[in-house]
């Protein structure tokens, strides 16, 4: 190997490692909040790839049927829930949060079907769609069970991801799909050119993780997100609601898995069932950040980015493998460092 | 129902079984065959999730792994599909303890999500090797043979799909009852109390993981046998959480779960698989993952636990005799009254900047009773822990009967005759009175999983369940052993745990707020068994905040305050010492 080859695979690896930095950001959010191992991830960064490229070709994107399908389930349990409690009066709100609010992209991208809308527009509609699949899955799926262990939320999380991918075969079919480059720049840095794709990804998974750390630090709803994070009961107590904790948490992920759908998809073809592979390996990076650390995961996504490439040279059929025995070594090193961490109690 | 009545319900659900070729339509046994193999899978499930409280989305990849190895060997080595078996159970435990040795010490879901990454990477593996036919497989798999008899139909290998699961059932069902069983069962609820009875949860759970392991690669080799064909597709993750479904569905914490499950699961894909393409004809494929995962999390959001246990509480509860008199286990030989047991020199304990505990030295002979007392915070909990090995020193030295404990674990502190009771009562709430106390016996005891799978351990067994009922009498809890401990109330839960310290045959008995929760009566009744507990040469280390319970006990008292000792001596003396007076009421203002 020569040195402009390891040049040129480390900037690869590099650029591949910081789109699972944005999608690992938003596991170790969302976990931190809910406690929900949210393995869908992928799912909506591959939808959003797959949205992007249905607005570009002036089709419908199968996630219209999505959101719709998911906003009028949500809307039907949140209404049957009010009616238990007897507080019909909560409905019109609670109608304008899972019905109106989801349905307002749904309803654009519907009336400007068949136009082919300037590049930065598809964007904002590809990811205004995207946004609420997450937060209503929470209301669906995960808010009956919010209490459970993080071992049951796993298990749902997991059928969940299954449950999505048949949906996404379903919605989107099963051609895979490339969007058209968000940029045609090259630098040339020491004779190895580095594409603007690849610094347009690496600025988004610089800025991006700079707001999570300037929301968390600085402003009062990121600390009470980290309150619920903490110890529900107590949030509760202070006056913050989980349940609103969690939906931002989920609305902030899904922004991560967006932006990484459409930073990805002009590179790599994406299928419907693209995002499991992609989330998962984002996972190695989260889990080498424990599910905690923000930095240690942008670290560690960036190193399984870097690996991927490096290992695909090496030999492209055993490219997974290798990612994935990585994560042998990885818990071998947690589990001697934290061996004395609190069992989960479960009983 | 009776023990008698439950082996004969057992015993016609054998014949059933073993009848169903004569009575079943061909494809009802194909059918069969899978259930039975899937609900191999599941058994290791059970005994994992359900028992063992570790969830596991790989296993179809262990499974993969016997099926690769005894259909690389008889298809393209040409060897007999029964050294493909040992080749198959060998490699499969061979990878889950090494995977195991790597996962198990983490927190449950990372182990949970790490069996989705080796799940993956074994699938990809599959598929890449060249000698394992890709992505494509390896055909012309031979079949099983019993001597001159090749088991080629599907009523043939029936049979042995259908023997391994009774006997593998059989197996389960003995081992969990057994003295690991036990061990297996409390894993769930967190590893301080189990390792505060000497036994190695991780080892425990290692071996938990490997048996379960194992069933799968039973499970894989018939498959790979009875399809006669491998390829990567039936061993992916997809497969993994189906089988986790089947264990869950069935009621994960019950081997017949396992059955249930698999037959329920397997049935209902098939009919699945035969309406959805009249409801979608274009997406049936992709609907029926749809339609499963959706029904699974509406299972996991409001049934979670599962179809056996539901069943199980119409059914009439089998009547129990209280164990019968058996050998008493060997004991401890007490040591001489009145020589140093318990020696602890300038011990200290730093949480961050926190000094809980600072140099803090007291003695304790053999044969009395030493209360520990202080204000809340004073340290005395953390003093505990040191003592019992709970928490590691940050500076000093602890010396038990002549030997430096100061770096030993609390499992080898405990088996060393250290027993101790929590100050949040730590039992297992789902079994017995009479398992709680045996899991105490686990020190003294030496079966291992093959002893009480194969059911050799039972005259050992009869002298622990002897130990036991004893010590629940002793205790006063002996009525009825068969309860439920989540059933009793506080108080008795304390007392419980005293029982299975007093199982475990101490030398050395430390009580953390014994007499919190309990009434008047209860608290003399305490005090009368520690004092003839102390009669028979028992050394009592006891944390109390009940003043007149302690003053009325103890031999002698250490009184702690903000980490540090004030002062000790006889109840009377401390009773009327200042620094004692000032600690507990505030200075004179």
């Amino acid at each position: 190997m020569t040195p402009e080859i390891a040049a040129f695979l480390t900037i690869d690896g590099v650029a591949t490692g910081a789109i699972y930095v944005l999608i690992a950001l938003g596991f170790v959010l969302i976990f931190a909040v809910t406690r929900v191992i949210f393995v869908p991830f992928g799912d909506i960064a591959a939808f959003t790839a797959l949205t992007l490229a249905a607005l570009e070709t002036k089709h419908l994107p199968g996630t219209v049927g999505l959101v719709a399908a998911l906003a009028a389930l949500a809307s039907l349990m949140e209404i049957v829930k009010l009616l238990r409690s007897r507080r019909a009066g909560a409905i019109p709100r609670a109608l304008l949060f899972y019905l109106v609010l989801p349905l307002v992209p749904v309803a654009a991208v519907w009336a400007t079907a068949g136009t082919l809308l300037p590049l930065p527009l598809r964007i904002v509609l590809a990811l205004a769609l995207i946004l609420p699949i997450a937060p209503l899955l929470d209301r669906v799926v995960y808010r009956p069970i919010a209490d459970g262990t993080v071992l049951l939320l796993l298990t749902v999380s997991v059928a969940l991801h299954f449950a999505l991918v048949g949906l996404g075969l379903l919605f989107f079919g099963p051609e895979g799909v490339r969007t058209e480059s968000l940029t045609d720049y090259t630098l040339i840095l020491g004779g190895v050119p580095i594409s603007g794709q690849s610094i347009l990804i690496v600025a988004a998974a610089i800025i991006f993780s700079g707001i999570l750390f300037l929301f968390f630090e600085f402003t009062i709803i990121g600390k009470s997100l980290h309150a619920t994070a903490v110890n529900r009961t107590g949030a509760r107590l202070m006056g913050i609601r989980p349940e609103r904790s969690g939906t931002i948490a989920y609305l902030f992920g899904s922004l991560l898995a967006g932006v990484s759908g459409i930073l990805i998809s002009p590179v790599n073809t994406i299928f419907y069932d693209s995002g499991f592979l992609i989330g998962l390996k984002a996972f190695v990076g989260a889990i080498i950040g424990g599910l905690v650390s923000f930095p240690v995961t942008a670290i560690g996504s960036l190193f399984v980015g870097v690996l991927e490439s490096f290992a695909a040279f090496q030999s492209s059929s055993f490219k997974e493998v290798i990612v994935f025995s990585i994560l042998i070594p990885v818990l071998l090193w947690r589990s001697y460092s934290f061996a004395h961490s609190e069992e989960d109690i479960d009983e | 129902m009776s023990v008698a009545a439950m082996r004969l319900v057992i015993a016609v659900a054998v014949v059933l079984v073993a009848a169903a070729p004569f009575y079943l339509a061909p494809f009802t046994i194909t059918l069969m065959n899978y259930i039975g193999i899937y609900g191999l899978v599941a058994l290791g499930l059970v005994l994992m999730t359900g028992v063992g409280g570790m969830v596991s989305f790989g296993q179809a990849a262990f499974m993969g792994i016997a099926a690769y190895s005894t259909a690389w060997l008889s298809a393209v080595m040409g060897y007999s599909p029964w050294l493909g078996l040992l080749l198959a159970l060998a490699l499969t435990s061979l990878v889950a303890a090494v995977l195991g040795a790597v996962t198990l010490r983490l927190r449950g879901h990372f182990l949970s999500l790490s069996t989705i990454a080796w799940g993956l990477a074994i699938y990809f593996t599959f598929g890449n090797i060249p000698g394992l036919g890709n992505f494509n497989g390896i055909t012309s798999v031979p079949p099983v043979a019993v001597g001159p008899v090749k088991l080629l139909a599907s009523d043939q290998i029936y049979y042995l799909i259908w023997l391994v699961v009774l006997l593998a059932m059989l197996l389960a069902h003995n081992m969990l009852a057994s003295r690991v069983g036990r061990a297996m069962r409390s894993l769930r609820g967190g590893n301080p109390m189990v390792e505060s009875l000497g036994i190695d949860a991780f080892r425990i759970r290692l071996a938990t993981f490997v048996i379960a392991a194992l069933l799968a690669a039973l499970a894989g080799w018939l498959y790979a046998h009875m399809s006669r064909f491998v390829s990567p597709t039936p061993f992916d993750v997809t497969m993994g959480i189906e089988f986790l479904m089947m264990a869950m569905v069935g009621g994960s914490g019950y081997l017949l779960g396992a059955i249930v499950g698999a037959a329920l699961i397997t049935l209902l894909k098939n009919s699945v698989q035969d309406y959805l393409p009249l409801i979608a004809p274009s997406a049936s494929g992709q609907l029926e993952i749809v339609v499963f995962s959706a029904l699974f999390i509406l299972f996991l959001q409001h049934a979670r636990e599962g179809i056996v246990p539901f069943v199980a509480r119409f059914l009439p509860e089998t009547r129990r005799r209280p164990p019968p008199a058996a050998e008493p286990l060997p004991r401890r030989r007490q040591p001489d009254a009145g020589q140093v047991l318990l020696d602890v020199e300038g011990c200290s304990r730093r949480f961050g900047g926190l000094m809980a505990v600072n140099d803090v030295s007291f003695e304790l002979r053999s044969g009395e009773i030493l209360g520990l007392i202080g204000p809340n915070g004073a340290g005395k909990s953390t003093m505990f822990n040191l003592v019992t090995g709970a928490l590691p020193v940050s500076a000093g030295k602890i010396v038990f009967a002549g030997a430096d404990i100061t770096k030993t674990t609390q499992r080898k502190i405990a088996r060393a005759g250290i027993a101790r009771t929590f100050q949040h009562v730590k039992l297992r709430p789902r079994m017995t009175l009479l398992d709680n106390v045996l899991l105490g016996t686990y020190s003294r005891t030496r079966s291992g999983f093959l002893a009480g799978a194969l059911n050799l351990d039972a005259h050992e067994e009869r002298q622990a369940y002897y130990e036991a009922i004893r010590q629940l009498q002793r205790v006063g809890l002996g009525e009825r052993p068969y309860e439920l401990a989540g059933n009793l109330p506080l108080g008795n839960q304390r007392v419980l745990e005293i029982a299975r310290a007093l199982a475990a045959d101490p030398v050395l008995l430390v009580l953390d707020e014994p007499a919190a929760g309990l009434r008047r009566q209860e608290k003399l009744a305490l005090a009368a068994l520690l004092r003839n507990l102390k009669a028979e040469g028992l050394t009592i280390l006891i944390v109390e905040h009940d003043m007149d319970f302690v003053m009325n006990l103890v031999d002698r008292i250490v009184v702690m305050e903000f980490g540090c000792k004030l002062c000790e001596g006889a109840p009377a003396e401390v009773r009327v010492d200042p620094r004692v007076q000032e600690a507990y009421l505030g200075g004179v203002a």
